[in-house]
């Protein structure tokens, strides 16, 4: 008997065991898989949660609820892995041994990687994150009583999850506070260690002129060193300082600890993998998937959507001894709430910027591209659904693995961003 | 790909100026790319632009400033003191290296 051992239940894991169950015939292979809780979270949601759109338990079901039957789950901590004896052993002491292994455990925010952040005398009280969910009801609580001040809305270091967040973030404590009738009260400053809004240079053209236009300030290239706790001021490490009454912050991101310990990782734990298969680079038979791999992509649950599609395939053909042929592109399509019910909807890959056009269909749409539209945040609205009944169990969805040109409008971005280094 | 005349060679770069082939580099080239941004190089700028140009031979793709402290040994402020406000940009456009990912 194979065995094929899964490293979490996510978004990514929840997608592989559901796809290659159908695959792999149970005769041939055991898959098993291991997670530290059974508890999933609809990760787009915290980004809402804070603005009272959701409760809490809306956003939470149990992992096993959306595991296929004939898989086994196991919960506990991992504590390394032992690639060369191909086997994972656990913090209890219990090993399991493997043919195949899949690292699908994620990326965490790491408020302990800037001195000051996480001191207890702010952290959850005027310093808050909204990747989990502790943070995020945190937030909303506290933007409740909120009298207003200075709002800092703030990304410690790339990669990030979830790269648009905090911008629909900032578009979304905009509209919320015009809403409560005090917007007059709140200055939002956006900080960022990119050079500008976003990162793509047609979107963060797009995303800056969105900032513009809700009087939110943008402080880029700014690299944090540490949070002054007593005055609640952030630091750069070229010495800028920016007060806060309200820290929103996205803290670093850093794949799990254990991928670090086992030799497995890079800098911040993530599994260097080959861009187009997901193969381990230093073993052949590790791969990582979703947000824990090193792939130059968004960390999103679209990526890891559309590369699952095309991971299943390959692994079927990889432990068959055959060539793997469904090369990934590095696709996201992203929904990016604006406020005031509106959102805009990016389509890219590893090479092509988001461009506007219409999706899924050419011309006919229905929902615009790059464009603020009422539609594309219902899109995001609906997407719940979508993703708790269809995506993760591995259901079919209307939407191409591989990105498609048509119905784009190319032309708009020949010009191109010219930055000089020296600027 | 434009190509432009530095130090009296024809290098090839790409749109915003960077070098695009690893070979074409040479020490005279990153004296002339450091001056076009205003960079005195000294000993310690060398020591990070040779560390960028080995690193990258070993991991094809350029050093963050995160790697540039852990495994250089240069600490990112240290950096900001040598290359003001964009380190990670400005060290790889004077290394002739491709702008370092963590921008998707």
């Amino acid at each position: 008997m194979n065995k094929l051992l899964v490293l979490g239940g996510g978004t990514a894991g929840t997608m592989v065991v559901n796809k290659l169950r159908k695959k792999l015939k149970k005769t041939e292979w055991l898959i098993t898989l291991i997670d530290k809780d059974n508890r999933h979270i609809y990760q787009p949601g915290l980004l809402l949660m804070p603005f009272g759109v959701y409760k809490a338990e809306e956003l939470v079901k149990e992992r096993d609820h959306f595991f296929p039957a004939g898989i086994e789950y196991i919960t506990g901590d991992v504590s390394v892995i032992r690639p060369d004896a191909s086997e994972v052993i656990l913090e209890d002491g219990r090993i399991f041994k493997y043919d195949q292994l899949v690292i699908a455990t994620g990326t965490t925010p790491r408020p302990d990687q800037t001195p000051g952040l996480d001191d207890e005398a702010i952290w959850h009280k005027s310093a808050f994150d909204f990747y989990t969910l502790e943070g995020s009801v945190a937030l909303r609580d506290a933007l409740a009583k909120w009298p207003g001040g200075r709002m800092v809305v703030h990304i410690t270091e790339m990669p990030i999850k979830c790269p648009v967040a905090p911008l629909e973030f900032a578009f979304l404590a905009d509209a919320y506070f015009t809403e409560k009738k005090m917007r007059d009260k709140v200055e939002i400053i956006y900080v960022t260690p990119l050079e500008g809004a976003f990162t793509k240079p047609a979107c963060s053209r797009a995303l800056g002129a969105m900032l513009v236009d809700r009087k939110i300030a943008l402080e880029p290239d700014f690299m944090i060193e540490r949070v002054d706790v007593e005055s609640k001021t952030l630091i750069s490490m070229d010495e800028r300082e920016i007060p806060f009454d309200l820290l929103v912050t996205v803290p670093l991101n850093m794949g799990a600890d254990f991928i670090g310990k086992s030799g497995l990782g890079d800098d911040l734990n993530y599994v260097p993998v080959d861009k187009q298969n997901f193969l381990s680079k230093k073993y052949p038979n590790i791969f990582a998937l979703g947000d824990a791999s090193d792939i130059p992509a968004s960390k999103a649950g679209s990526v890891a959507h559309f590369a699952i599609d095309l991971f299943a395939e390959n692994f079927v053909e990889y432990v068959q001894g055959r060539e793997m042929k469904h090369n990934f592109d590095g696709h996201a399509n992203c929904f990016i709430e604006s406020g005031n019910g509106k959102g805009l909807l990016i389509d890219f890959n590893y090479t092509t910027e988001p461009l506007p056009g219409m999706f899924p269909i050419p011309v006919i749409g229905p929902m615009p591209l790059l464009k603020e539209s009422r539609l594309n945040h219902m899109g995001k609205l609906a997407f719940r659904w979508i993703y708790w009944n269809l995506l993760l169990k591995g259901r079919w969805i209307p939407i191409p693995a591989l990105m498609s040109m048509k119905g784009k409008r190319a032309a708009v971005v020949v010009e191109g961003e010219k930055v000089n280094a020296g600027h | 790909m434009p190509v432009i005349e530095v130090a009296g060679k024809q290098v090839q770069v790409n749109e915003e100026g960077f070098l695009t082939v690893y070979e074409e580099w040479s020490e005279e080239i990153a004296l002339a790319l450091a001056k076009q941004i205003e960079i005195d190089m000294t000993d310690e700028h060398w020591k990070i632009i040779k560390f960028l140009r080995e690193d990258y031979k070993t991991q094809k793709e350029t050093a963050t400033s995160r790697r540039v402290q852990t495994v250089g040994g240069v600490p990112v402020k240290e950096q900001f003191v040598l290359f003001p406000k964009k380190p990670a940009k400005k060290m790889a456009y004077i290394a002739g290296l491709p702008k370092p990912k963590g921008c998707v």
